[in-house]
Order: structure tokens, then C-alpha cells, then sequence
């Protein structure tokens, strides 16, 4: 019976095609022939104060403590950061940096943990539901905050917080919830062995995340070399009432259809735009294992502390998939697998497309670590030097983003950043399939990462700059703006001298009138002002006909130390205009500071203008 | 520190290489080149082996003169397999100088001083043959009908050697002709009918099995067919620039058969006869000098096609394979500056898609 709903189902979606991609060998029968296993309880844990893409977490413990399994160790800092929760019980031993699963190989800050083997819980919170059945009565925010409570991150390698990524916004309507069971490195077999085992879980977290995020629809892809996941998961469903909702959809096999945007396009032909995130085209992708998370954490109040890790690869004895505490060193499952076999080209940490190297085993499993793959030289044979590019354009065939990878790869050998960003480098997702099928063998993936660090360190000095530049304009307008108001104090002083005795009271105030700040404060002390201001200006006029012939240097001066012809025509105007027109004055009187004052502000706005 | 490829991912990577590549086109071109050796005899294959070693001969020379390490660069098979497909293209009674001049060209004109493999413009094989045609127009167009080995009239090896060395005389010369092509130019210049004279001059099933006179690699088109299919299948090749030329001759070619049978010839000559088949499937497939995208593959297989059709009925030449070949190389910086394909979340022009919801998705398709 639900064979045939699930043919009918599949006869009736219709599936779309991203470009390129690769088929693969995919390996996966080495470690997917047994059963889940759990993994041995090491002496140590070590648990990363950042597992996740975000702030790294505060740590709430100290050495000495005693930690009970589930118990919260590290708190998040932020809204994009996550908890780190004790996976077992025992004793904090220390917190300092140790080696951490990553690129880089340096090490990092992380909680060590001595387990007691006595495997106590802590107190958990109380589930929010006993079951699906009663998840539309539960508060959504409640829901989304006991997943961020638990530490939930994405669990197919990328560890964002799902508790962001399920919080998409009131102005985002979302109506279909892409769950990603396809798996599609090549080795890893931990999300398989997930839907085989753990279907009805993952359906829980599948209903739960429906709830929150008010979608319509849930899509789980599956590739199809995972048959027998398909038919768990199908069975799952058919013992829920969640059939009208939730469909299974088998996708083709072909790297890399579980990267988030080909899944979303392969099962709802909708692309996310670029440098967009799927809830822009009203859909929000997760893992099946998250969703497995979610489960636990909402109807048990289980937070995330275990996770299934495949270990594989030729260089271990027995490959398999153990559920493995969060902070387990690497060494120990690899010895749980009865030890490297021998030959080890290299150890890897993720698939072989996409994972990277690990210098050494003595890393501990975090959240987003789905598999340890030990590479005999056979299987990572050293391609040798790169010779030439022959533009042969295979690459340009299965670049999923359909990119030029050429251009790229040039234009990044050539350091032409600005190159680089017009052929859209940061749409790369660094699959590897160009690297992949490259006949030369140049790691062009390795160039584009070095062209995205290159770039984003020159925005980054850009950034820099521009702040300095700013800064710089900002003191040379208050140097410019403190000079000006020097000189006019002083003018004002030597006016005050001209005018003789009586002015400097008026002055002073007319000179708090020129700051521009206040007008109406004190009137008579204007209109003091302005007297004293046309009497000056008679005086003024007075001795320069009387000096008209002796005293000629005096009345060149004046023009000199004036500030500008506004206030000298101002005076003149107020000494020619008896009657007066006081607003008027106030302004002229104003202008000479003020305007200034403002073009500069104006000069100033356009210069950060053009720095923009 | 570790070299840069053992740290990057992907750890896995496929088994293709260079080396491979240029195996499998040679190991096509091997059924039509045998056949075109068993065929033309000793002159041709002293001829093949002069131009193939002065092919390597100066590649290596330019490697040292560049200060490259001579080992891996010789033994990708670039560089023999430029020798191999210009031999192909030569009459195969040509004078030795002839191969050893086109090496030269070949390599050290066409490809070293653009900075060797992957860097030339132009397909060096087919400039060496252009440069080739117009110096020395008469050693390039004394084409012979097959003289098979191993019978009694035809040439042994002393006699090859006399043929290489000293070109054509008395009593060989007799033997040479103008190729098909050349032949249905000549009797059109004559005035003669074509719908009457085609079947003397071009008997099909000759062509399709090398029974005609020609270059040496390119009498038997169903071996360079099969050769062209082989590699297709191995993903040597796409299948994009051998369709697009094949259309690109064929398409012309009918139309203006139909529209007047005297003057044109059909598109079967056109598509078995001269270069077309070696062209398509073997030189304009060469991927340094043709464009990247499918799109841009199409205009430039296209191109060519056509120009081989325009050159070949009303130009001068009676075959404009390699005038169209280089022709269509130089237009490839620009077919790959305006048919970029669109990229993975943008619209054609490069702009990011819109966030409209379904909007965007129905627009799409």
C-alpha cells in the first residue's frame, strides 16, 4: 500500500535539474551495511566553545565543577551564536584552547570535561508537548526558544543556528519546508543510517518545524541510493496523519544535490537568489538529523549532545556509523573501528569533496562533524603537479552554479580581485566538482577560497580606510571650524578696539549671536547690539572722511581685517538704513560664521558621499 | 609546508589527466591515420614520422630555450598530437621540409610563443598548415590517389625516399591530381553541369571508405567518424562543436543544392569529402582555442561550418577548413565575452533574481 502511494507520488512530482554537478563513486556501502552503534564513553570530552557559524558561546562553568549529562556549560552570546550542553557527566578538568576540527588546524577554547561513567542526567526542561499531536496548541516562540536552548545547530555541516534559520520573519511567508536527507558526498552514510533508524523522530522534528514556520508543505529529499531510507521514512509517514503534508521525494544521485540551493531547485524548481537564503523564495531547508534534534529536544527536552558520526575510508578497519557524545576525541572512534589500517594517505573531517584535512586525531567530534574518513592512497591518490589549463571547459560543465571556473581560476592566479568579482566568485560554493574533473589537476577550489580571503581583506583594509579618511576630513572641518571662530573673536576684538570703549558689551553679545545657536534669547541685548553696530558703522564713516586724505593706510586696513564683504555690506547697509529691518540684520550679522559653518557640514557630507 | 593540493579539497578527483585526453584523440585519430599510411605508402609515412619527430624536436627546443622542465611537458602529447593532426592535413606525398617547416610553424609560431600549452589563440596545427598553403601552393596541392603498399606500382621505400627528398618526379608526378574538392571546382570553372558530372568525380562510398585522392588523414570518413564517436563516448569531446560544424556545412550546403543542382554541389560531398569530418570531430573540438559555453560551442562549430561552405563554393580555395578554423579562434575571446551562461540565482544579465516568491520560480522556467 505504501508502495504504491509512494509510486503515485513520485509519478506525480515533478523534479527540476540544477547544471553541472558530477556522478560519483559513492562508497557508501562501506560503513552502511551495519546498524548504528554507540560510540565508547572516552575518559575526556572536549566540547569547543564555538561549534556553530556565529559568536562562540560564554562558558558557565569552571574548572573543578561537577556537570551532569544534558547540563548547559557554555551560554550563547547573541542571537546568531548557540549553548553548548555537558554530553556526559563528570568533572570540568579545564578550559583552554585545544585543536579543533578545522581548516586552519589551530586551536581554540573549548571546556574539558573528565567523564565519571556514571552517565547521570541533569535536570532537563520539561517537554512542551507529549507528543505532535498537541504541537499546534505550543507558543511558537516558546517552541523556537527551547530549540536555541538546546543548542540546536544545522546538523549537515554548515551549524547554523536553526532556531535563526526557523525564524524567517512575518514579511516571509514560507509554504514549503525542504527537509535534506540526500546525502550526497561520496563515504558519509550518517544521515542514512538516521532515516533507516530514526524515521519517526525525524518526522517529529518535521512536524514540530511545520508548526513554527506555518509552511504548508514538507518536501524530504532523498537520493536514490538510499532506497531503504526512502522506504523507512515512507513507512513513517504512513503511521502519522501526516501524509497530506510531509511526501518523501527520491532525487537522482548526482554531487552536489544536498547543497541547500540544489535540493530547494531540484524539488521546487525555484532558485534562491544570489547571496539570498531560501526563506527569500518562501522556503526553509534543514537536515534530517536537525530535524531528528528538534524532536528531541521539544517532546523530551533532550538538548544536542549526540550526534551520528560516520567513520570510513579504507584506512580504518571497520568502517561503520557510531552515535557519538559531542566532544568524543577522534582518536577514540577511529580506535572503536579497530584503528587505522595501515596505509593513510590523509584523515579527513566531513566527505571527500567538501571535508578537509585534519592534522591530527586528537580532535574532538563537534555538532557539525558527520564524518571521520580515513583516505588510503588509493583513494587520494597525489594528483601531482598542476600542469597548464587547457581550457578544456569541463569545469564550466559541472559548476552547479554554472560559473565560469577558468575565468575564475585566472583572474585569481592574477591576484584581479575586481576580475574575480565580475565573473561572481561569491557565488561559488566550493563543491570541488571543478577540482574534481580538472585534467590538469589544479586545485582550483584552493584558488578561490584564496581569492574570497584576499578580497574580503581588502574590503576589509577599504573599510579601514574610509573610517581614517573620514576621521581625517572630520579633524581638518574641526581644525578649519575652530581657525575660523579664532579669527573672528579676533576680529571681533579688533572691531571692538576700533569702535572704542563702549562696544565690547555689545559685541560680546552679538558674537553669541553670530554662533548661530540662539536668536530670541535676549532681545534687548540684540538690539544693543545692532546699535552699537550702526553707530560703529557711523563712526566708521565718519573718520574715514575725516582720514579721507592723512590717514589712507587706516581705511585700507579696514577692508583687510574685515571677515567678508556680508558683514562690512551689512553694517554699511544698517548704517544707510536708519529705519533698520532687525530680522533681516540678525541674518546678515549671522551669515558670516554660519554659512560657512554650513558649507563646510555640506562639503563634508558630499566627501562621505563620494566615499560611498 | 605542505604543497598547496594536499590540503584543499576535494581529496578525490577523477581519473582524467592531460596525458589521458591527448592518448584517447590520438588512439581515435589511429584507424583513419593507419589507413591513410597503408594507402598513400612509404613517401607518407616517412612524411608522417619527419613532421611527428620535428614536432617534439621543437617543442623541446623551446622548452629549454624557455628554461621549462622538458619532462612534462613532452610527455603530455600536446605537442605530437599538433604534429600528428597537422601531418594528417598534409598531401601525403609532400617533401619531407614541408612536415619539418610546419612543425616548426606549428609549434614554435603557433604555440610556444604564446606561452605553450593552453595559452595559443589560434590552433597551431591549423596555422601551420594556412602558413603552409600560402608559401608554397604547389608542394601543398599535388595530391596523389591511393598507391596501397605492398603493390607492385607502387613506390618502395627507396623510392619514398627520392619522393620526400626531392619531391615530386617523373614517373610519380603522373600519379598526383587536385583533390575532389579541387577537382569539382575545376569542373565548374569549365562550366560543366554538376548533377551530371558529380557521380564520376564523387563516388560516396569512396570517400566514406578513403578511395579518393586527399590529405593523409582525411580519405576514409567512416574511420574519422568512428574515431569522432569513440571519443564522444569516452567524454573526450562534447557533442556541441561536432553537430553545430556538420550543421553549419550541411545546412547551406542542401539549400542551395536545392535551390540550383548544376551549380551546387549536395551536402554529402561537402560533409565526406575534404576536411569536414577531421575538422569537426578532431580541430575545432581542440578546447584551448574554442569557447566555453554550450552557447558559445554552438556559434563558434557554427561558424565554422559555414565559413568551410562560403570559402569552399565561392572562395578562391577549393578547402577553407583551416581559414575557417582560425578564423572562428580568433572570434573565440569574443563569443566567450558575450555568451556567458547564467549563473545559479541570477538572471542573464547578472543581476541577483528577485525575492518574489513563486513569481520567480514560474518565471524561470
Amino acid at each position: 500500500m505504501s508502495g504504491l502511494r509512494s509510486l503515485l507520488g513520485n509519478g506525480q512530482r515533478k523534479l527540476w535539474q540544477f547544471h553541472g554537478g558530477v556522478h560519483l563513486p559513492d562508497e557508501k556501502t562501506l560503513s552502511n551495511r551495519g546498524p548504528v552503534v554507540d560510540a565508547p564513553q572516552p575518559p575526556q570530552l572536549v566540547l569547543p566553545l564555538q561549534q556553530h557559524i556565529g559568536a562562540p558561546a560564554r562558558c558557565r562553568v569552571a574548572v573543578g565543577d561537577q556537570v551532569l549529562k544534558g547540563q548547559l556549560i557554555a551560554e550563547p552570546q547573541g542571537y546568531i551564536s548557540a549553548p553548548i550542553h555537558a554530553s556526559r557527566s563528570g568533572t570540568v578538568v579545564a578550559i583552554e584552547p585545544r585543536p579543533i576540527p578545522h581548516p586552519s588546524g589551530l586551536s581554540a577554547p573549548c571546556v574539558v570535561i573528565e567523564t565519571d561513567g556514571e552517565d547521570r542526567w541533569g535536570e532537563l526542561p520539561a517537554p512542551l508537548a507529549a507528543s505532535t499531536a498537541e504541537i499546534d496548541a505550543c507558543e511558537v516562540a516558546e517552541v523556537r526558544e527551547r530549540i536555541r536552548a538546546s543548542g540546536i545547530v544545522g546538523m549537515g555541516g554548515a551549524s547554523f543556528p536553526s532556531s535563526v534559520k526557523l525564524n524567517p520573519g512575518q514579511d516571509q511567508p514560507i509554504d514549503t519546508l525542504v527537509i535534506n536527507g540526500a546525502e550526497c558526498e561520496p563515504y558519509i552514510t550518517c544521515d542514512d543510517l538516521l532515516m533507516r533508524e530514526c524515521a519517526a523522530d525525524i518526522l517529529d522534528g518535521v512536524r514540530i518545524m511545520l508548526h513554527l514556520i506555518k509552511a504548508k508543505q514538507a518536501l524530504i529529499g532523498v537520493e536514490d541510493n538510499k532506497p531503504e531510507a526512502a522506504t523507512a521514512l515512507r513507512r513513517a509517514i504512513d503511521a502519522t496523519e501526516l501524509g497530506a503534508r510531509v511526501e518523501v521525494v527520491v532525487v537522482p544521485t548526482l554531487y552536489p544535490s544536498g547543497g541547500e540551493k540544489q535540493l530547494i531547485r531540484i524539488l521546487t524548481g525555484r532558485e534562491v537568489p544570489s547571496h539570498g537564503i531560501p526563506a527569500q523564495i518562501g522556503v526553509v531547508c534543514q537536515n534530517v538529523g536537525t530535524a531528528a534534534a528538534v524532536a528531541d529536544a521539544v517532546l523530551r527536552g533532550q538538548p544536542l549532545i549526540e550526534r551520528l558520526v560516520t567513520v570510513t575510508g579504507r584506512g580504518v578497519v571497520e568502517p561503520r556509523n557510531y552515535r557519538v557524545p559531542i566532544g568524543t576525541p577522534a582518536e577514540s572512534l577511529i580506535a572503536a573501528s579497530g584503528g587505522y589500517s595501515g596505509d593513510l594517505a590523509k584523515l579527513v573531517a566531513g566527505g571527500p569533496m567538501m571535508g578537509f584535512r585534519l592534522e591530527t586525531d586528537a580532535v574532538p567530534i563537534t555538532k557539525a562533524t558527520n564524518c571521520l574518513l580515513a583516505l588510503t592512497p588509493a583513494e587520494s591518490p597525489d594528483p601531482g603537479a598542476p600542469l597548464p589549463c587547457i581550457r578544456c571547459g569541463r569545469c564550466a560543465e559541472v559548476c552547479p552554479a554554472n560559473l565560469l571556473p577558468q575565468q575564475l581560476y585566472w583572474h585569481a592566479r592574477a591576484k584581479e580581485l575586481d576580475k574575480v568579482q565580475d565573473y561572481n566568485l561569491f557565488d561559488c560554493i566550493e563543491c570541488g566538482c571543478c577540482a574534481h574533473v580538472c585534467p590538469s589537476h589544479i586545485p582550483l577550489v584552493q584558488y578561490y577560497r584564496f581569492a574570497k580571503t584576499e578580497s574580503w581583506a581588502r574590503e576589509q583594509e577599504k573599510r579601514a580606510a574610509d573610517h581614517a579618511r573620514e576621521r581625517h576630513a572630520a579633524r581638518e572641518a574641526r581644525l578649519e571650524r575652530q581657525e575660523r571662530e579664532r579669527k573672528a573673536k579676533l576680529r571681533k576684538k579688533k572691531e571692538a578696539v576700533a569702535a572704542g570703549g563702549g562696544a565690547p558689551k555689545g559685541d560680546k553679545s552679538g558674537k553669541d549671536d553670530t554662533a548661530g545657536k540662539t536668536d530670541k534669547a535676549d532681545k534687548a541685548d540684540k538690539q544693543a547690539a545692532i546699535e552699537a553696530a550702526r553707530r560703529r558703522a557711523a563712526e566708521k564713516k565718519s573718520t574715514v572722511e575725516q582720514t579721507q586724505q592723512t590717514a589712507r593706510p587706516v581705511t585700507q586696513r579696514v577692508p583687510e581685517h574685515a571677515p567678508g564683504n556680508a558683514s562690512g555690506s551689512a553694517s554699511d547697509h544698517a548704517a544707510d538704513n536708519p529705519t533698520g529691518n532687525t530680522p533681516v540684520q540678525n541674518r546678515a550679522a549671522a551669515a558670516p560664521v554660519d554659512e560657512p559653518d554650513g558649507a563646510l557640514l555640506e562639503r563634508r557630507e558630499t566627501a562621505a558621499a563620494g566615499q560611498e | 609546508m605542505l604543497a598547496p593540493t594536499l590540503v584543499a579539497s576535494p581529496h578525490a578527483h577523477a581519473p582524467v589527466s592531460i596525458e589521458r585526453t591527448m592518448r584517447l584523440v590520438m588512439l581515435a585519430l589511429l584507424p583513419a591515420t593507419l589507413l591513410g599510411l597503408w594507402q598513400f605508402g612509404w613517401p607518407a609515412i616517412v612524411l608522417f614520422a619527419v613532421t611527428l619527430g620535428a614536432a617534439l624536436l621543437f617543442e623541446a627546443l623551446a622548452l629549454l630555450l624557455a628554461g621549462k622542465p622538458l619532462k612534462p611537458s613532452l610527455l603530455d602529447g600536446s605537442a605530437l598530437l599538433t604534429g600528428w593532426l597537422l601531418a594528417l592535413t598534409l598531401p601525403p606525398w609532400a617533401p619531407w621540409w614541408i612536415g619539418v617547416v610546419g612543425a616548426f610553424v606549428a609549434i614554435i609560431v603557433g604555440k610556444q610563443v604564446f606561452g605553450g600549452l593552453g595559452q595559443n589563440l589560434f590552433n597551431p596545427a591549423m596555422v601551420a598548415r594556412v602558413v603552409l598553403l600560402v608559401s608554397f601552393p604547389l608542394e601543398m596541392t599535388q595530391w596523389v590517389g591511393p598507391q596501397p603498399l605492398f603493390f607492385a606500382q607502387t613506390p618502395g621505400l627507396g623510392d619514398a625516399l627520392t619522393i620526400s627528398l626531392d619531391g615530386l618526379s617523373a614517373p610519380w608526378d603522373a600519379m598526383s591530381g587536385a583533390s575532389i574538392l579541387g577537382q569539382v571546382d575545376l569542373a565548374l570553372q569549365q562550366g560543366s553541369d554538376l548533377g551530371a558530372a558529380m557521380p564520376t568525380l564523387f563516388p560516396p562510398l569512396g570517400a566514406l571508405f578513403g578511395g579518393i585522392p586527399g590529405s593523409l588523414g582525411e580519405t576514409s570518413a567512416l574511420l574519422l567518424l568512428l574515431g569522432g564517436l569513440f571519443l564522444l563516448r569516452k567524454g573526450v569531446i562534447d557533442w556541441v562543436i561536432p553537430v553545430a560544424v556538420l550543421l553549419g556545412v550541411a545546412v547551406p550546403a542542401s539549400l542551395l543544392h536545392l535551390l540550383d543542382p548544376t551549380r551546387f554541389a549536395g551536402p554529402l560531398l561537402h560533409l565526406l569529402a575534404g576536411a569536414t569530418l577531421l575538422t569537426a570531430f578532431f580541430i575545432a573540438t581542440d578546447p584551448v582555442t574554442s569557447p566555453v559555453s554550450r552557447l558559445g560551442q554552438a556559434v563558434f562549430g557554427a561558424g565554422i561550418g559555414l565559413l568551410i561552405y562560403l570559402i569552399r563554393t565561392f572562395g578562391a580555395y577549393p578547402e577553407g577548413a583551416a581559414f575557417a578554423i582560425l578564423l572562428m579562434n580568433a572570434a573565440t575571446p569574443m563569443v566567450d565575452h558575450y555568451l556567458k551562461p547564467r549563473i545559479f540565482g541570477r538572471d542573464r544579465r547578472g543581476q541577483a533574481l528577485p525575492v518574489a516568491g513563486d513569481a520567480a520560480g514560474e518565471r524561470k522556467r
